[in-house]
């Protein structure tokens, strides 16, 4: 919302400069985007007075000779290419040495055959709008030689306020302009009661008028301020015999329907450079008087109103939700079928507006436009939300229903239209008032004073509450006994006898030091204490708030899992990998590139129903395609010896459970309904996956490096595996993407955790990675459970004994993995053996083809003695024995 | 054995190999029928100072291991000379007399002020002091056969000679150490500043760091660590957080939601759907951080994401207060950003805080004076925003069973990319997810 200070300052003449108004909006909760001054670089720029016009013809184009008087004895020769001024007609002429908007400094300078002294200035030279069509033609009444910048009153600010969506009243310079009087604490004139000072009366009604009377803090509410409103009607015409005939079929959505016409409205008026400049500046396009004037209204009071050309309505307004098959041309051009749910405006030909969204083409007001009724209007937020999201209609007007309008409004808001168009436009306003007021009663809140010191952690007394209530525009009062009677009652607490009435509330109900509250119309923001306590500390500041710490409950720390996942990410960075944390969206291609077949889990994706690019339109099944693009980044930056890890959720799509009916919030669902919510998610474990390319060993001056191969890919599981505590069991596998023949199934506790190994050639060239590309990916959730399973370690008995080594070679069949040979000895040596190392594998043709030579290190010890050369040679023996009773393996001689 | 021995040099050990000289060693199975190229473990023992094998960088570590020849015992401990046993029948009580022992004194004496190195030194230390065929050895076998009269004499002799031996050794030994120290050492000496990383190095991503960290702080405090699903339910990232189906907020929250759209699943647009998941699940009071990945529908550039990192915090008890949210954001910020910076808060909205702030910490690079600024941080506001934060919405509290008139809450909310950017002068977003590792690799591991 962008906000003229002038403008402001008309409401609250007292304000100081634009930048201590914006620091006290920010800490007041309007959150000043930027201050930006206009019109203070504009200098030298005067009225003068056209004398005469010589028009200069050369090859390129004719331009003019200008004779302007600048002072009463002053005329200067101006050339000017522009052609939309005659003799006697008041214009801008920048002299030399004036300075216009963008620092650019006019000099005399001879051009054309003539010595030029100076410039005949368009609006958007002088930096007051983008009318580029030519020179900037003042009232000709405007005194010559007066300074333009002082005239047209052109230094200003303009604050830049982002608005929260709660309150809609900021959007307008009423509502900032009551924040911005309530932090400097002077006095604020709601323009929207100067609005309605001379309104044709409507029938008073007391219960009606009572709220806005209250709107104004500490202001006394005339009799007037609540005129205009003609009771709560019932469905069908106003009451009033001249006003247009309305029909409000949907009151729950538009609880507040005026209609006000006028007529004989001047085709050819001109929206004065003053309002035009505010519109401007705030960030509106000038386009006609009516338009300029409904937009003028919104800017200023909030309220969005609308111009129906009258002469184009055919029969009584009806405000109704639309049919079935109903169309609309909006005002932007586009047809739009409209849905059932959608609130219109029709008349007798159908839907003429989108109700507070956009008016329809057929009912537009024209430059021919001589007759209006103006709508001002109170609709639903929910029900303005849901049709411009509907059609994807976004305006100036839908965006204040949504956050909401003041319901209170509307008859001043329209008739502060009417008085604009009449003294602008020369039109008449028709005397009838059409006012189908439906609005709910006020809303009545017991505030216990407490509650503002339970949540502000200072004490805030009863008059501070009561003032800052007030100056937001609520209406306090004490508790009242009998307050619901409505006898008796006095002025100030008549909106709260309204208020109790309808509610049937009990006085004696509300128990001592409590107060009785009735917000403002403009705040449906305010319904609870909660929110009247926001209000009180803000405006006290939330600098006042001293400063405290909770004290806590001793906490139990991380979670072991926790600590493990810690562990592991700071394990593989300390064994050479880089953390990366990638996009987890991939496209539809992805299962294919991988290889997965449609029965894997890998391959039921998750899709995305708004993505952000249709090639990336699922969640990731699996870390490894985002370590691959991250990878081939790498590598097209220049940095091919990669080892990248990453730890994050994958999703898989389970089988669709039905949709569960959303749980009600106005109480804690019950576990039935959390679980049936919980059953409809996707699983999300959480992995940690590594990819490799290039070398795992560095190139250096110690030599070409080592290249990274499947065994560094086994190797990181086991590094994960370390950091939890548990022992992972490698067993050959050919699990896609890996190759078939290089691919390590991981497995703890018979459970099988993860993969390893070099990437299959087909999935290494559809992602263009580097040959030998290696990749493990483990499955951390479970890997965690294990660990946590696991008892607490029972420690080695330690031997002080010597140990006895033993060296063995075996061969056995290539085919044989080492895996079981190794199973076979450890089983053979039995407890004696410590340790086991295989140091030497051989093939070659000194042991025969399809052959193997394993060489192992036996360790032995006893924890209690030292062994003998024939116990240690027993034991070595048996190891011998089993390995050739389970794997044929054959003793090297 | 006096302890100048092992001193003697500092890269031999006498330790002898505990294989060769356990009890059970039994040399002919140890080295299992290498006649053809047959297996050797790879030695451990390091090579002799300016030994051809001190070259040892050799490219292929598979190479090297596999087939090194079998190579002699380079050790000290298989020539050491056990085997002189000097006879014990051969006493010879001559060998006490004053010129003989002067004699074996004048002879070792010169052999080893005459020492060419520590090697030849240790070797005649064996032979003329130490071993048991050494003379004096002999000689000292020979004092219990004499009569004890002489004994007494023949013993001061004899520890006179020894006496006078041991200090022309430790005279040579310490002349040779100190040549040694001033040719040897000067001669192995190597360029310290050759680059050394053979081992690949390795970094935490930047937004891990700073999430632990910040986690630290506060379960420093007594906090615990929540977390939640990422595919989340429309009901914990909306609904129960004050956010209604028609909520003028959501749009602001550009969701990415699950197909189909009907299935009330999202992508969590905040990581405060975790408050909801822990109200519902333990007991009161309750004090969580929740850091975790958020989503939002946004197209990668220098300032977007679509991913992006949060943390919250979530403190219900009875009488919390707006003061307790202000103390304890004010820990928050100084594990933020250091110490000594003001905060501020500034009424703001949130559905689900009411009242609800916005949290500024004073820049840390020019503290908001206008000397200090032009400033690159800050823009010159003096101030930093850093994150959300209120009093938890009675809403909020009652769609999780809590009773807003007993307890009171606050919560608190930030963008961990947004902060890490500030304290590392990150400029584009983008870095985070590019997994580029020149800039993964310059957080390092000890972040």
């Amino acid at each position: 919302m962008k906000i003229v200070m002038s403008w402001l300052r008309e409401a609250v003449p007292a304000l100081p400069p634009a930048k201590a108004v914006a620091d006290a909006l920010i800490r007041a909760g309007f959150e000043v985007e930027a201050v930006e001054p206009v019109g203070h670089d504009l200098a030298g720029v005067v009225v003068g007075e056209v004398v005469s016009i010589e028009i200069v013809r050369t090859k390129k184009k004719d331009v003019r000779w200008v004779q302007v008087r600048v002072a009463e004895a002053a005329t200067r020769g101006v050339i000017c290419g522009a052609f939309n001024f005659a003799v006697g007609d008041r214009v801008a002429v920048a002299l030399p040495g004036a300075v216009l908007p963008g620092g650019f400094t006019i000099t005399a300078r001879r051009t054309y055959g003539q010595l030029s002294e100076g410039m005949i200035c368009s609006a958007s030279e002088l930096g007051i709008g983008d009318d580029h069509g030519g020179i900037l033609v003042l009232p000709p009444d405007t005194p010559v030689g007066t300074d333009v910048a002082e005239l047209l009153d052109l230094a200003d600010d303009v604050l830049d306020i982002a608005v929260t969506p709660d309150r809609g009243y900021g959007l307008s310079v009423r509502g900032i302009a009551r924040e911005a009087a309530a932090a400097f604490g002077l006095p604020f004139d709601d323009p929207a009661e100067a609005a309605s000072v001379p309104v044709p009366a409507g029938r008073g009604d007391d219960r009606e008028r009572a709220v806005p009377e209250q709107t104004a803090s500490g202001q006394t509410a005339s009799g007037q301020a609540g005129a205009g409103q003609t009771g709560a009607g019932q469905t069908g015409a106003g009451q009033d015999a001249a006003g247009y005939p309305v029909v409000v079929e949907d009151t729950a959505a538009c609880s507040r329907y005026v209609a006000r016409v006028v007529t004989g409205v001047r085709p050819d008026a001109v929206t004065p450079l003053r309002l035009a400049r505010r519109l401007a500046l705030s960030g509106m396009r000038p386009i006609s008087v009516p338009v300029d004037v409904t937009n003028l209204i919104m800017l200023g009071l909030g309220q969005p109103l609308h111009a129906f050309d009258r002469a184009k309505l055919s029969g009584p307004i009806v405000v109704r939700r639309a049919r079935e098959g109903e169309r609309l041309v909006t005002l932007d051009g586009v047809k739009r079928e409209l849905d059932p749910e959608d609130l219109v405006i029709a008349d007798g030909s159908g839907p003429v507006a989108l109700a507070g969204v956009m008016g329809g083409a057929s009912t537009e007001i024209s430059a021919d436009t001589t007759e209006i009724l103006i709508e001002a209007a109170h609709f639903d937020p929910v029900a303005v939300a849901r049709t411009a999201r509907r059609h994807q209609l976004g305006s100036e007007a839908s965006r204040r229903f949504e956050r909401g309008v003041d319901p209170a409004l509307a008859p001043a808001a329209a008739h502060a239209a009417l008085r604009l168009l009449t003294e602008l436009a020369g039109a008449t306003a028709e005397a009838g008032v059409t006012d189908i007021d439906h609005r709910p009663a006020p809303r009545l809140i017991t505030f216990p004073l407490a509650e503002t010191a339970r949540l502000g952690g200072r004490p805030y007394p009863a008059e501070i509450v009561r003032r800052r209530l007030a100056e937001v525009g609520c209406a306090v009062a004490d508790t009242i006994t009998g307050a619901g009677t409505g006898d008796g009652v006095g002025d100030g607490t008549e909106a709260i006898a309204d208020a109790v009435a309808p509610a049937g509330a009990d006085g004696d109900s509300v128990g001592d030091g409590a107060l009785l509250v009735v917000p403002p119309s403009w705040r449906p923001d305010l319904t609870r204490p909660a929110d009247l306590v926001e209000e009180v500390i803000r405006l006290e500041g939330y600098d006042t708030i001293p400063v405290t710490l909770p004290r806590l409950p001793a906490g139990r720390g991380l979670t072991r899992g926790q600590r493990i996942r810690r562990a592991v990410g700071t394990a593989l960075a300390h064994q050479g990998y880089v953390e990366v944390l990638t996009v987890p969206f991939v496209g539809d291609d992805t299962p294919d590139r991988l290889g997965l077949t449609s029965d894997d889990t890998r391959a039921a994706v998750v899709r995305i129903a708004n993505p952000i690019a249709e090639d990336a339109a699922n969640l990731r099944t699996t870390l490894l395609p985002g370590l691959f693009a991250a990878a081939i980044r790498n590598i097209g930056r220049g940095q091919a010896d990669l080892a990248l890890f990453e730890t994050g959720l994958v999703f898989r799509a389970t089988a669709t459970a039905a949709t569960p009916p959303t749980p009600a919030v106005d109480r804690r669902p019950d576990d039935a309904e959390i679980a049936a919510l919980n059953a409809v998610l996707p699983e999300q474990p959480r992995l940690v996956a590594v990819v490799l390319t290039g070398r795992r060993e560095p190139a250096g001056w110690w030599g070409p490096g080592q290249p990274a191969t499947w065994q560094d890919a086994i190797d990181a599981a086991h590094t994960v595996a370390a950091a939890t505590g548990v022992d992972l069991t490698v067993t050959a596998d050919a699990l896609t993407p890996w190759h078939p023949g290089r691919c390590a199934r991981l497995s703890a506790d018979g459970q099988v955790v993860g993969y390893a190994g070099e990437l299959h050639p087909r999935v290494i060239a559809a992602y263009g990675l580097p040959a030998r590309a290696c990749a493990m990916e483990l499955d951390l959730d479970t890997v965690i459970e294990i660990a946590l399973a696991r008892p607490p370690v029972t420690a080695p008995a330690v031997s002080t004994y010597p140990p006895a080594d033993r060296d063995i070679a075996l061969v056995v069949e290539a085919g044989v993995p080492v895996a079981r040979v190794t199973e076979a000895l450890r089983r053979g040596a039995g407890d004696l053996l410590e340790a086991l190392t295989l140091f030497d594998v051989y093939e070659g043709s000194q042991i025969g083809e399809g052959k193997r030579s394993l060489a192992f290190g036996l360790r032995l010890r006893a924890v209690d003695r030292t062994l003998t050369a024939q116990e240690a040679n027993a034991a070595r023996d048996v190891a011998i024995a089993e390995a050739t009773r389970l794997t044929g393996a054959v003793l090297r001689t | 054995m006096p302890p100048s021995t092992q001193s003697a040099d500092p890269h031999r050990s006498d330790v002898p190999d505990p294989s060769a000289a356990s009890a059970g060693g039994d040399p002919s199975s140890r080295r299992t029928g290498p006649e053809h190229a047959g297996p050797v473990r790879p030695s451990a023992d390091r090579p002799e100072p300016g030994s051809a094998a001190s070259n040892s960088a050799v490219p292929d570590r598979a190479a090297s291991e596999r087939t090194e020849p079998d190579r002699p015992d380079p050790r000290p401990g298989s020539q050491r000379p056990s085997s002189q046993r000097g006879d014990p029948a051969s006493v010879d009580p001559g060998a006490l007399g004053p010129d003989r022992l002067e004699q074996v004194r004048l002879q070792a004496s010169a052999a080893i002020a005459t020492a060419g190195d520590l090697d030849e030194l240790a070797a005649l230390r064996t032979l003329h002091l130490d071993g048991r065929g050494a003379p004096l050895a002999l000689a000292r076998r020979a004092l219990g056969a004499l009569p004890p009269p002489e004994r007494a004499e023949a013993g001061r002799r004899h520890n006179a000679a020894t006496a006078a031996i041991r200090a022309a050794y430790e005279a040579r030994l310490a002349e040779l150490t100190a040549e040694r120290d001033a040719r040897v050492l000067v001669e192995e000496r190597v360029d310290v500043t050759l680059p050394g990383t053979r081992r690949p190095l390795g970094a935490r991503h930047p937004l891990s760091a700073l999430s632990d960290h910040l986690v630290d702080v506060f379960v420093a405090m007594g906090y615990e660590v929540a977390e939640g699903p990422e595919a989340e339910h429309d009901w914990f990232n909306f609904e129960a957080l004050n956010l209604g189906p028609d909520h003028p907020a959501r749009s602001s929250h550009d969701t990415l939601y699950v197909d189909p759209v009907g299935s009330g699943l999202l992508l969590r647009t905040h990581t405060s759907p975790v408050q909801i998941r822990t109200l519902l699940s333990r007991p009161l009071p309750v004090y969580v951080v929740c850091p975790g990945r958020t989503y939002r529908n946004d197209a990668v550039d220098a300032t977007h994401s679509p991913v992006f990192g949060q943390l919250e915090g979530l403190a219900v008890d009875e009488g919390i207060t707006m003061a307790d949210l202000r103390g304890t954001l004010e820990v928050f910020a100084q594990a933020l950003f250091g110490s000594g910076l003001a905060t501020r808060l500034r009424p703001s909205y949130f559905p689900f805080t009411e009242p609800s702030a916005e949290l500024d910490v004073a820049c840390f690079a020019c503290r908001g004076e206008p000397a200090r600024q032009p400033c690159r941080v800050c823009s010159d506001e003096g101030w930093i925003e850093v994150g959300g934060c209120g009093m938890v919405d009675p809403n909020v509290l009652v769609a999780c069973g809590v009773d807003p008139a007993r307890y009171s809450g606050f919560a608190f909310g930030m963008g961990l990319e947004r902060a890490a950017m500030i304290r590392h002068d990150v400029h584009e977003i983008r870095d985070f997810v590019d997994g580029d590792v020149r800039f993964g690799l310059s957080f390092g591991t000890g972040n």
